[in-house]
């Protein structure tokens, strides 16, 4: 049976050249057998469970601590999403997208309509574009914001939850104003979005990008060189660069393995290859590089927020195509084509033409992308979500096994997921 | 066009039918089942796809059309992106070869596609249902012909869902722990083979 | 002998002192009830900001989650429950010990929600006696907070006379809590819903 020691200094490690935690190497020792026999146990964590983050079960096989495999049952929060949209309207598929990943539901929305657009052959107006850029970052601020609480509190700290959840109730205020709704915002339409932001709106903004690196800085100071985060997170569950990519991998998990690869960089959209920003790369590509990347992608959003609140232009929010995009009320209860319109989009849907898109947006978790089959209908014959999530969560045993049972947990933040993603 | 396309009909000639570019821009091209594996071992190897972003399923509602299932597949470096389809006849038994083997991706993708479409994936080390529980009767959701609200009645549903014993449902590696199948008493053995729920001794 | 729902009793007892006793009890029931919090979805993150600095349930008696139902007072069914996790539900509903109660937070929780498809338990009352129903999707945090203290207000009603209250309903024979016409009449589309099986 071997035993792997772990030797950590009781006092801050030291910081290295660079400000960066030093690392304190993990030592593996074997030992001889005890001499008591035993036999592995096999142990069941969650579904219902405070550390899974959401509803997934782990099996676990044990040999004393040490987790010798890894099982993880997923599918406890299988909603039918995709069947659904088939029985949906592009539009009405929208509130949808709120509920995978709850976690960050604008920029779910603006996945699904980009997808939508893009397979109807729509270019959205400059306008749209900035917001919605500005609705996928806010996303991503407040998807790390929860991964950050819930890991810490999953590792021990509780603090850094209650100062995420108050930042995030910030961005909760813009998100009400802006869209009537908390969490399940349904923000963007095919060809749009469901409404313009509000006087304030800006000015809120800007009072946050000005404030919040304050708490990031909070956070960092509590957890970055604290001898417990790094002697719990670094050299746990490393996945290395060709492992990353031959699993699938994407977002911070797959950029803290040290593959530069960010859809924002690489595979543009919304306008991204304009902005000033910068995307971290691991390099151990283990857990306490994904927090970092996750904590630095935080102050990185920020930076790209402050920038497009200072060129959001003015102009439409919608297409100017009355096929796609409802008529004012005023105009559609007295002018003819217009009421038709009116009548065609709501009871019909928009009409899709034959054919398929696929769309990946980077996604806090990863490449969310949503792929559309359309066969002339307005509805789509196939909604597929690509679930980073999922995708991410398969590595799993990978990660885990040969770690310990407390490991394993933070090995299990450390993925990000969100149940309603990975099971749709 | 991605020139990965003229390669691949140079390379398996009549194994690689129908080529288009689809909305989103991207190349997609079908591939006669018998030889996909060979196919998909050659793009990640020689046209270095090395990234498999997608692998899902589509049923259209014609029912004349085959059953597709599509690989998304991404060079990271170079930046290409293929699609690939499978043509499954529906009217047949859908079996397709795994392709765990050269992205380990896919594992949990071909487990969901199995789930959701009943695609059999020859070679898949562990191939049982990942998102319904693994004694799910009611057939394979995302097909046309399953009707959204499921094929028993609502009550019926609720009954078999308790029924479900929360933590019976084992798979042949949980059980491999005991490295010791050939210990299992020999009726649990062929409940597994079924593929059956087991039960945990003791705890009834 | 299938289970008649609860006799009348108005909550009086006829006795003054057992009546104070009654106050006394439920005051402190209520006043600590320690939830148990079921997340599964979205409504699971309205719980969790619940929870945080902004709005506090803690100042509501429910300082301690209690993430071991052994422990817990009332089961929060935050989030939609598939068929997947119905049985899981049961079993932890039925691990909680006496005097509980069962808050359905969110729509999907109350009915199904949005989601009248193959996989979701259409209200998770075909599974668990629910005492609250919190709708909303999702709900406010003062709109569980509210479904909170509508829940203090019954348990100030009951009565220690009323033994029935704290009675166990396991499943029947036939493996359900309600009768299958009864599951599936509460489980019927109605409104809009009614239109929204057609694929094309």
């Amino acid at each position: 049976m071997t035993k792997r020691t772990v030797e950590l200094e009781l006092a801050t490690p030291g910081v290295g050249a660079n400000g960066d935690a030093v690392r304190v190497p993990l030592t593996v020792g074997t030992e001889e057998p005890s001499g008591i026999p035993g036999e592995p146990m096999l142990i069941n964590i969650g579904p219902q469970h405070p550390a899974t983050h959401g509803v997934l079960r782990l099996v676990v096989e044990l040999d004393g601590e040490t987790v010798v495999r890894v099982i993880p049952h997923v599918g406890y929060l299988h909603s039918g999403f995709e069947k659904l949209g088939e029985y949906r309207h592009y539009n009405q598929i929208i509130p949808l997208t709120d509920r995978t990943d709850y976690l960050a539901p604008m920029a779910n929305n603006v996945g699904v309509a980009l997808a939508a657009e893009q397979l109807m052959g729509i270019e959205i107006t400059p306008r749209c574009t900035v917001l919605r850029l500005i609705a996928c970052e806010m996303s991503r601020i407040i998807s790390h914001l929860v991964w950050l609480g819930t890991t810490s509190i999953d590792l021990g700290a509780f603090t850094p939850f209650l100062w995420a959840f108050q930042q995030r109730e910030r961005i909760y205020n813009l998100q009400e104003a802006w869209t009537g709704a908390r969490l399940t915002t349904s923000v963007t339409r095919v060809g749009g979005l469901m409404a313009d932001v509000p006087t304030g709106f800006v000015e809120g903004l800007e009072e946050f990008t000005r404030t919040f690196p304050k708490t990031l800085d909070e956070i960092d100071r509590v957890l970055t060189r604290n001898a417990v985060w790094a002697g719990r997170t670094q050299g746990v569950g490393v996945m290395s660069a060709p492992d990353a990519v031959n699993y699938s991998l994407s977002g911070p998990m797959l950029r803290a393995s040290g593959v530069a690869y960010d859809l924002r960089k690489d595979r543009p959209y919304l306008g991204y290859e304009t902005y000033d920003f910068d995307v971290p790369i691991g390099e151990h590509g283990d857990v306490y590089d994904r927090y970092r990347v996750r904590l630095e992608e935080c102050y990185q959003s920020n930076r790209i927020l402050a920038q497009a609140i200072k060129r959001l232009p003015d102009g439409p929010i919608n297409v100017a195509d009355p096929r796609v995009i409802l008529p004012p009320k005023s105009r559609a209860m007295t002018d003819m084509e217009a009421m038709i319109f009116h009548f065609k989009q709501v009871m019909e849907g928009i009409r899709a033409p034959v054919g398929e898109a696929y769309v990946g947006i980077e996604n806090p978790k990863g490449e969310l992308g949503n792929y559309f089959v359309s066969d002339g209908s307005a509805k789509p014959v196939r909604w597929r979500i690509r679930p980073p999530a999922f995708i991410n969560l398969a590595a799993l045993p990978k990660l885990a096994e040969g770690h310990l049972l407390s490991d394993l947990i933070a090995i299990n933040a450390s993925v990000d997921i969100v149940m309603g993603e990975v099971d749709r | 066009m991605n020139p990965s396309v003229d390669t691949l009909r140079a390379t398996f000639g009549t194994a690689i039918g129908r080529s288009s570019v689809t909305r989103d821009g991207v190349s997609t091209v079908d591939v006669a089942c018998a030889q996909a594996l060979k196919v998909f071992e050659f793009l990640r190897s020689s046209e270095h796809y090395d990234y498999l972003v997608d692998l899902t399923a589509v049923e259209y509602r014609d029912p004349e059309r085959p059953l597709e299932v599509v690989y998304l597949l991404r060079s990271l470096q170079g930046g290409a992106e293929l699609r690939v389809k499978v043509l499954l006849d529906v009217r047949q038994e859908l079996a397709v070869d795994s392709v765990v083997g050269v992205w380990a991706g896919a594992n949990w993708l071909e487990r969901e596609v199995f789930d959701m479409f009943g695609v059999q994936f020859r070679g898949h080390p562990d191939l049982r249902r990942i998102l319904m529980w693994e004694t799910y009767a009611e057939g394979h959701p995302l097909r046309k012909d399953f009707p959204l609200r499921g094929r028993f009645s609502r009550a019926e549903q609720v009954r078999q869902a308790l029924a479900g014993h929360p933590e019976a449902h084992y798979s042949m590696e949980e059980l491999s722990f005991a490295d010791a199948h050939h210990d299992l008493p020999a009726d649990m053995r062929e409940r597994l083979r079924r593929g059956e729920r087991g039960t945990i001794p003791h705890s009834e | 002998m299938k289970h008649v729902a609860t006799e009348t009793v108005t909550g009086q007892n006829p006795n003054w002192l057992l009546a104070k006793l009654d106050d006394l009890v439920n005051w402190a029931r209520a006043n600590s009830l320690w939830p148990m919090p079921f997340g599964t979805a979205c409504c699971a993150i309205e719980f969790m900001a619940t929870a945080a600095s902004r709005f506090d349930f803690a100042r509501f008696g429910m300082e301690r989650q209690a993430f071991s139902p052994r422990q817990a007072d009332v089961l929060i069914c935050a989030g939609r429950l598939p068929f997947k996790l119905a049985p899981v539900i049961r079993r932890v509903y039925d691990q909680m010990p006496q005097p509980k109660w069962v808050i359905s937070m969110g729509a999907c929780a109350s009915s199904g929600g949005i989601f009248d498809n193959y996989a979701m338990v259409q209200g998770i009352d075909t599974i668990v006696p629910v005492d609250v129903y919190v709708p909303g999707c999702p709900p406010r945090p003062e709109g569980l907070l509210y479904g909170v203290l509508l829940l203090h207000k019954k348990i100030k009603g009951e009565s220690l006379a009323d033994r029935a209250l704290r009675d166990e309903h396991p499943l029947d024979d036939t493996g359900l809590r309600l009768p299958p016409d009864t599951i599936d009449e509460i489980s019927e589309p109605f409104g809009n819903s009614v239109h929204q099986f057609r694929s094309a």
